[in-house]
């Protein structure tokens, strides 16, 4: 029995994965960028497909409205328009697909040959409700802790980001 | 056509974290080695998404994982970038095989 539930999964996945394959492999930066970026909805995607809406709405924020426009404003920086990254050589190449295709089969022979088992309790409401009460908790399995240790590395990482990427002066005149 | 359930999505989630390692082994380009890097998180926050939809749906800590893992992603994008431009400035060049010198 074939559902649009299952339609738009395999759709999904399709997506990510092909716009991927096209990410790593174009030798057009810019290109690169644009495919990174319908993968990245693609997932954003199958995050919605399994109801986890508040995630796919941070995923769409952060990947696709920050860090992909980040990247693409550092490709205008740092790349002269029109170039074509320089061919890899055949052997990188073959070692990588070698290793890659190699994890992988390993990777997966060992996922089907795990069983998981399923709990049978209550599943809890993903709602943006639950997650706020549960981040700020800071009884036992809340989560206070780690969310002020990630706002003070975000504001360690602003802060060094604006030195690193500071102009020196030029030190004679 | 299967009902897609844990195992597909484990499918999709190990294939891009492999196409992200593909990626990272094969280019010498920053930018493009900073891609396939995001690509391989987003393969870790698929994976932690699908065990708590599946297995421990009674938890939200596969949620939680995955909000402090984007956060972490997002200042560590901000400060690759940040290094990439530097790098720019001083060698006219983000290739790697360019910036062997660790002093100048």
């Amino acid at each position: 029995m074939i559902t649009g539930s299952t339609i738009l999964f395999y759709l999904l996945a399709g997506l990510t994965l092909t716009c991927g394959l096209l990410s790593v492999t174009t030798r057009q930066i810019f290109r690169a960028a644009i495919y990174l970026l319908f993968s990245l909805i693609g997932i954003a995607g199958i995050y919605f497909w399994l109801q986890y809406e508040f995630i796919a709405a941070v995923q769409i924020v952060v990947y696709v409205g920050g860090i992909v426009v980040l990247i693409i404003f550092s490709i205008f920086l740092t790349q002269q328009a029109g170039e074509k990254l320089p061919k890899q050589q055949l052997g990188r190449k073959i070692f990588a697909v070698l290793a890659v295709f190699c994890g992988f089969a390993l990777t997966m022979l060992q996922v089907y040959q795990h069983t998981f088992f399923e709990t049978a309790e209550t599943p809890v409401p993903t709602t943006v409700f639950n997650i706020g009460k549960k981040m700020m908790a800071v009884d036992n399995g809340g989560y206070a802790l780690p969310f002020e240790v990630i706002s003070m590395l975000l504001l360690a990482a602003m802060i060094g980001c604006i030195v690193i990427a500071l102009r020196s002066k030029p030190e004679t005149k | 056509m299967m009902e897609p359930g844990l195992y597909h999505i484990l499918f999709i989630s190990a294939a891009l974290f492999f196409i992200g390692v593909y990626g990272f082994l094969t280019r010498r380009n920053l930018i493009t080695m900073l891609m396939s890097i995001e690509l391989i998180l987003n393969s870790v926050n698929l994976n932690f998404i699908a065990f708590n939809k599946y297995l421990w749906p009674h938890k939200m800590d596969g949620l939680f994982f995955t909000l402090f893992i984007i956060a972490i992603a997002a200042a560590e994008a901000a400060v690759a970038i940040a290094i990439i431009i530097n790098l720019y400035r001083s060698h006219q060049s983000i290739d790697v095989e360019n910036a062997e010198d660790l002093k100048y």
